[in-house]
C-alpha cells in the first residue's frame, strides 16, 4: 500500500494547497512534495523486484484490488514497480519538489491555485509509472492533461492559451488513437483473458493468444494496433513530425512547468512506447526496426538542426529535447541489453539534465527578463554561479563524461551499435552520433553569446546575483546529473534486471 | 428475497410516485384560496420528496435485483418491468430531483409554479414508463404523456419570446413526429398482426408484406430519433432548449433523450432483432450512418456557437451520436451486453454531467450574466466552488477523467471497437477531440480570461448551487465507483439480448 499512500499524500496535499493563502502555498507545497520525494527514496531503498512488472512475476509494492467488472473483463487498480518503473518515479518526486521552489521567484500570482495544481500533476505521472491495469494507467495518462493545461493557460507567456489548447487537444487526439489500436488488441486477444492487467495482457500476447477481429488476421490486427500505438506515444514523447506542439507549449509555458513538461512529461511517451509497443509487439517492433530507426534518426539530427536554428533559450532547450528522445528510440529499437538499458536510463537522465536546463534559462529570466540569444552577453560576470550550473547542464547535455548524460549516450551507443535486430545499425548508430556534434555546436554558441564576452543586456534590467531559492534547486538538480554521471549503477542495475527479459523477447542479444 | 411479498404492480412503484406526485401538487395549488399563492418552499418539498421517493425505490428494486432474472409482465404484457426499466427510473429520476431543487431559484419569480412543477412530474411518469413500455400501444402513450407536457414546460416563460418560439418550434416537429410514428406503428400491426414486442418479433416474416414491414420499421426509428435529437430529426433540439428555461433544458437533454434512447434499445432488440429483419432493413447499417452524422454535425456545430446554452444543445446531439453506438455496434460479432450496457452507462453518467452543465448556465442566467463564452469571462473568481464544478462537468463531457464520462464515453468506444467497428470509434474519437476545443473554451473564459464586465452577484441561490454541486460530486464519484453502476448496467443488457 506504499505507492497508494504516496498518491494519497500528493492528491491530499494539492487539496490543502488550493485552499492555503497565496501567501504561504508556495512554501506549504514545497513541504508537501517532501512526503512523495522521501516516500520515493524509502521505496527505492526497500525495493525487491527483480524482473519485468509486465514480463514476469510480482513487481515490487503490487496492489491488486477489484474496480469494475466490465461483461467478461475486470478492471483493477492494480499498481507496482519494476526497475524501469522505480526511477522514472524517483525522478519525478525530485523534479516536482525543485520546481515548486524553482516556482517561488516567477510565479507572483493565483499561487495556491498553482502549487495545487502541480501537486495534482504529481499524483497523476505517479499513477503512470506506477499503474499496471489499462484503464487504471489510461486514467492517469489523461489526467495529466487538466492540470498541464491550466499551468500553461494560466501562468503562461503571451500567447499560452493557443499553446495550452494546442498541447490539449493535439495530446487528447494521440490518445484516443492510441486507446483504438489497444483496445483492438485486447479484444483481438478474445477470452484469453479476463482482465486488462498490462502483464496479463502481455503474457497473453506471448502466448500467441491473439485472434482476429473485425476481418483482420492476427498478423494484421498487431500491425495496425502497432501503428496507432506507436503514432499515440509519438506525439507524447515528441517525434518528428508529431512534434509541432512541443516548442509552443515549452515556451509559454512558465518555467517550473516547462521543467516538469521536459523533464518528466516527455518521459511518458518514451515509458509507454517501451511498456507498450516494444514489450508487447516486439514482433512488429523487430520487423519494422529499419522504419523505426530512420525515425529515430530523423528526430535526432532534425530536432538538433531546429535547436541550431533558434534564439530563443528556451526553444533550443525545447527542441534538443526532440533531438535526445530520438536517441531513446534508437536504444529501444536495438534490443540489446545496453541498447533498451541504456534508453531506458536516458529518459531519467534527460529528465534530469532538461529540467536542469530550462531551471537555469529560468532563472537567468528572472533576472533580466529575457531569453533571447541576442539581447544579452557576458552573464557570466553578473551571475557567476547561475552562469557557471548552466556551463556545467550544457556541458551534460553534449556528454561530458561523469555526468549523466554521457553515461546514458554512451550505454545506448555500445547497445545500437552490434544490434542484430536492426540490419544496417552501425550506419544509423554513426548518423546519430552526429547529432551529438550539432548538440555541441548549439550549446557551445548559445553559451558564447550569451553567457561570455563583454557585459551587455537589451532589457533595462538590474542585474545581480540569483536569489539562494532559485540557486539550490539547480544544485540540487546538477547534484543528481553528477550522481548518476559517476555511478549509473544507481538504478542501471535494477534497470538491466527489468529489460532484460524484454531483450528475449527481440531476439537481441 | 424481500421478507414482505410485494404484489406485482409494485414494480411500478417509481412511476407511480411520480404520478402521484403529480396530482399532489394540482392538489395543493387548487386548495390555496388565492391562486398562485402557494408557498415555493412546499412546492420544491413536495417535488423533492417525490423524486426521491422514486430514485429510492429504483435503486431499492436495482439491488434487490426486482424483475432482473426474469421480467415482470404487467397488463397483459403490455407492461415491464426489467433491469433496464430500473436504470432509465434511476436516471429520470436523478435527473428529476436535481431539477426540481434548481427550480426553486430559477422560476422564483414567475407565475404558475404548481403547474409547472406537476407538468414536470408528469412528463417525467411518461419518462419513466417508457422504460417498461412492451407494447407499441403503451410506447405511443408513454411517448405522448412525456411529451405533451414537455411543449408546455418549454415555453413556460411566455413573456419570453425565445421560450414561446421554442415551445411552438418543439410542438409543430413533435406533433409530426408522434404522427410518423404513429403511422409506423400502424404499418407494423399491418405486417404482423400484433402490438406487443414479443409478438411482433414472432410474426415478422421477410417474405411476406416486406415493403410495409421495412417502411414501418423506418419511420418508428423516425419517431425514436425525434426524441433523441438524431440528425436529421434534430432542428428542433437548438431552439427548444435554448429558449426554455434551463432547468427544462437540463431535463429535457438529459432524462428525456435517455428515455427515448432506452425505448430505441427495446424496440429494435426485442420487436425487431436484427436477425429476423435483416433481410427487410438493415438497422445496423441505418444507426450506422446516423451515429457518424450525429457526431459530426453535433460536434461541428457546437463548435461554432458563440452561446454557451446553444452549445451544450449541439454538444448533447453530439452525445446523442455517442449513445447511437449503442445500438450501430450491435454486430452479430458483438460483445452485445457490452455494447448496450455501454450505452446505458454513458446515458446515466451524461445524465449527472449535462444537467450539471446546464444548471450552471442557469446559475449564470439567474446572475444576468450574459449567454456568450464572452459574458462567463472571469467568472470563477466571483464563483469558485461552482465553476469547479462546471469544469469537472465540461472536462467529464469532453472524455477527461476528471469524472466518470472519461469511463463511459471510451468503455462506448472500445465497445464499438469490439464489435468490428473500429472506424466508428475513430469517428467518434475525432467528434470528441473537438468537442475538448470548446468544452475547454468555457473553461478558458471561466479562469483564464480576465472579467469582461462588473459582475452583480449578491445573492448565491441555495437550491440552485445544491443542484450543481450534488451534480459534480456524483460525477466525480461515478468515475471510481463505477463498478456499482456498470454491473447492473451491463446485466439489464444481457437480459434483453
Amino acid at each position: 500500500m506504499l505507492l497508494e499512500a504516496l498518491l494519497v499524500s500528493v492528491l491530499l496535499g494539492a487539496g490543502i494547497v488550493a485552499v492555503a493563502p497565496n501567501r504561504y502555498a508556495g512554501k506549504l507545497a514545497a513541504a508537501i512534495s517532501l512526503v512523495p520525494l522521501l516516500g520515493s527514496f524509502y521505496l527505492w531503498s526497500a525495493f525487491d523486484g527483480a524482473s519485468n512488472a509486465l514480463l514476469g512475476t510480482n513487481p515490487a509494492f503490487e496492489t491488486t484490488i477489484e474496480w469494475i467488472s466490465l461483461a467478461g473483463y475486470q478492471l483493477q487498480w492494480h499498481v507496482g514497480l519494476d526497475g524501469v518503473s522505480l526511477p522514472l518515479v524517483i525522478l519525478t518526486t525530485i523534479l516536482t519538489t525543485t520546481a515548486i521552489v524553482s516556482a517561488w521567484t516567477p510565479i507572483d500570482e493565483r499561487q495556491s491555485q498553482f502549487y495545487a495544481l502541480v501537486l495534482l500533476l504529481e499524483a497523476g505521472l505517479l499513477g503512470v509509472f506506477g499503474a499496471l491495469d489499462f484503464f487504471l494507467w489510461f486514467v492517469f495518462w489523461e489526467v495529466v492533461l487538466v492540470p498541464m493545461y491550466f499551468l500553461i493557460a494560466i501562468w503562461g507567456g503571451p500567447r499560452r492559451k493557443y499553446a495550452a489548447i494546442k498541447f490539449f487537444v493535439y495530446t487528447n487526439v494521440a490518445s484516443l488513437v492510441m486507446f483504438i489500436g489497444f483496445i483492438a488488441l485486447v479484444f483481438g486477444l478474445g477470452d484469453s483473458i479476463t482482465t486488462l492487467g498490462l502483464p496479463e495482457i502481455t503474457q497473453a500476447l506471448q502466448a500467441g493468444e491473439l485472434t482476429g477481429l473485425a476481418g483482420l488476421g492476427p498478423g494484421a490486427l498487431k500491425g495496425a494496433a502497432f501503428i496507432a500505438m506507436f503514432a499515440g506515444f509519438a506525439v507524447k514523447v515528441p517525434m518528428v513530425p508529431f512534434h509541432t506542439w512541443l516548442p509552443d507549449a515549452h515556451v509559454e509555458a512558465p518555467t517550473p512547468v516547462s521543467v516538469l513538461l521536459a523533464g518528466v512529461l516527455l518521459k511518458m511517451g518514451t515509458y509507454a512506447l517501451l511498456r507498450f509497443n516494444f514489450t508487447m509487439l516486439p514482433d512488429v517492433a523487430k520487423a519494422n526496426a529499419e522504419i523505426i530507426a530512420i525515425f529515430a534518426v530523423v528526430s535526432v539530427i532534425y530536432g538538433a538542426l531546429l535547436a541550431l536554428a533558434q534564439r530563443d533559450l528556451k526553444r533550443i532547450v525545447a527542441y534538443s529535447s526532440i533531438s535526445s528522445m530520438g536517441y531513446v528510440l534508437l536504444g529501444l529499437i536495438a534490443y540489446t541489453a545496453h541498447g533498451v538499458g541504456g534508453a531506458t536510463f536516458q529518459m531519467v537522465s534527460h529528465g534530469f539534465i532538461s529540467g536542469l536546463m530550462f531551471m537555469t534559462v529560468g532563472v537567468i529570466y528572472n533576472q533580466t527578463h529575457t531569453r533571447m540569444v541576442g539581447d544579452m552577453s557576458g552573464l557570466a560576470d553578473r551571475m557567476p554561479v547561475t552562469v557557471g550550473i548552466f556551463v556545467a547542464a550544457a556541458f551534460g547535455y553534449m556528454g561530458l563524461p561523469l555526468m549523466s548524460g554521457f553515461a546514458a549516450e554512451v550505454l545506448i551507443f555500445l547497445g545500437a551499435f552490434p544490434s542484430t535486430v536492426l540490419p544496417g545499425a552501425p550506419i544509423f548508430t554513426a548518423l546519430a552520433m552526429f547529432g551529438i556534434v550539432i548538440v555541441a555546436g548549439y550549446l557551445l554558441l548559445a553559451m558564447q553569446r550569451t553567457l561570455f564576452g563583454p557585459f551587455d543586456l537589451e532589457t533595462d534590467y538590474e542585474l545581480g546575483r540569483a536569489p539562494v531559492q532559485d540557486v539550490a534547486p539547480l544544485v540540487v538538480l546538477l547534484a543528481c546529473v553528477i550522481a548518476l554521471g559517476v555511478a549509473p549503477d544507481l538504478f542501471y542495475g535494477m534497470i538491466q534486471d527489468a529489460v532484460s527479459p524484454i531483450l528475449a523477447l527481440g531476439g537481441g542479444a | 428475497m424481500a421478507a414482505i411479498e410485494l404484489p406485482t404492480w409494485a414494480a411500478l412503484a417509481p412511476a407511480l410516485i411520480l404520478a402521484a406526485t403529480a396530482l399532489v401538487l394540482f392538489l395543493i395549488d387548487s386548495i390555496e384560496s388565492e391562486p398562485d399563492t402557494t408557498s415555493p418552499v412546499l412546492l420544491t418539498a413536495v417535488g423533492l420528496a417525490g423524486a426521491l421517493g422514486a430514485l429510492a425505490f429504483n435503486v431499492w428494486y436495482l439491488i434487490a435485483d426486482t424483475g432482473q432474472n426474469a421480467p415482470i409482465e404487467l397488463f397483459g404484457g403490455q407492461l415491464m418491468v426489467d433491469g433496464m426499466t430500473l436504470v432509465l427510473g434511476t436516471i429520470v429520476a436523478s435527473v428529476l430531483a436535481l431539477v426540481v431543487l434548481a427550480s426553486y431559484d430559477y422560476i422564483a419569480d414567475d407565475p404558475y409554479q404548481a403547474e409547472y412543477f406537476s407538468l414536470l412530474f408528469l412528463a417525467a411518469t411518461g419518462m419513466t414508463l417508457l422504460g417498461s413500455v412492451d407494447s407499441f400501444v403503451t410506447a405511443f402513450l408513454a411517448l405522448e404523456l412525456s411529451s405533451l407536457p414537455s411543449y408546455a414546460l418549454v415555453a413556460y416563460l411566455k413573456d419570453n419570446q425565445g421560450s414561446v418560439e421554442a415551445g411552438l418550434k418543439y410542438f409543430l416537429i413533435g406533433a409530426l413526429s408522434s404522427a410518423i410514428f404513429a403511422y409506423g406503428i400502424s404499418l407494423i400491426y399491418g405486417a404482423t398482426g400484433s402490438l406487443q414486442f414479443d409478438a411482433v418479433a414472432a410474426a415478422v416474416d421477410p417474405t411476406a408484406l416486406p415493403g410495409i414491414l421495412g417502411v414501418g420499421i423506418v419511420m418508428v426509428a423516425g419517431g425514436v430519433a425525434f426524441k433523441t435529437a438524431i440528425v436529421p430529426f434534430h432542428f428542433w433540439a437548438p431552439e427548444a432548449y435554448e429558449g426554455a428555461p434551463t432547468p427544462i433544458s437540463a431535463f429535457l437533454s438529459s432524462a428525456s433523450k435517455a428515455a427515448g434512447f432506452i425505448l430505441a434499445f427495446r424496440i429494435f432488440t426485442t420487436a425487431f432483432p436484427i436477425e429476423a429483419v435483416a433481410t427487410t432493413i438493415d438497422w445496423l447499417v441505418l444507426f450506422q450512418a446516423l451515429a457518424v452524422v450525429t457526431m459530426v454535425l453535433g460536434n461541428f456545430a457546437a463548435a461554432t456557437q458563440e452561446s454557451v446554452k446553444r452549445m451544450l444543445a449541439y454538444s448533447s446531439i453530439g452525445h446523442a451520436g455517442y449513445v447511437l453506438i449503442a445500438l450501430a455496434a450491435l454486430t452479430p460479432t458483438a460483445n452485445a451486453d457490452l455494447v448496450l450496457g455501454a450505452g446505458m452507462l454513458h446515458l446515466l453518467v451524461y445524465g449527472f454531467m449535462n444537467t450539471g452543465a446546464f444548471l450552471f448556465v442557469g446559475l449564470a442566467e439567474y446572475w444576468d450574466v450574459g449567454r456568450t463564452f464572452e459574458d462567463y469571462n472571469g467568472l470563477a473568481q466571483e464563483a469558485p466552488i461552482a465553476s469547479v464544478a462546471m469544469t469537472i462537468f465540461l472536462f467529464s463531457l469532453a472524455g477527461l477523467p476528471v469524472g466518470a464520462g472519461f469511463l463511459s464515453k471510451y468503455v462506448l468506444f472500445g465497445a464499438a471497437v469490439g464489435a468490428g467497428l473500429w472506424w466508428l470509434a475513430a469517428v467518434g474519437a475525432i467528434a470528441s477531440a473537438l468537442s475538448l476545443f470548446y468544452y475547454a473554451r468555457v473553461v478558458k473564459a471561466l479562469w483564464i480570461e480576465e472579467p469582461s464586465q462588473d459582475f452583480e452577484i449578491d445573492t448565491y441561490p441555495v437550491g440552485l448551487y445544491a443542484a450543481i454541486i450534488v451534480a459534480a460530486v456524483v460525477t466525480v464519484l461515478l468515475l471510481p465507483g463505477f463498478g456499482l453502476v456498470s454491473e447492473d448496467a451491463i446485466a439489464a443488457a444481457g437480459a434483453l439480448l
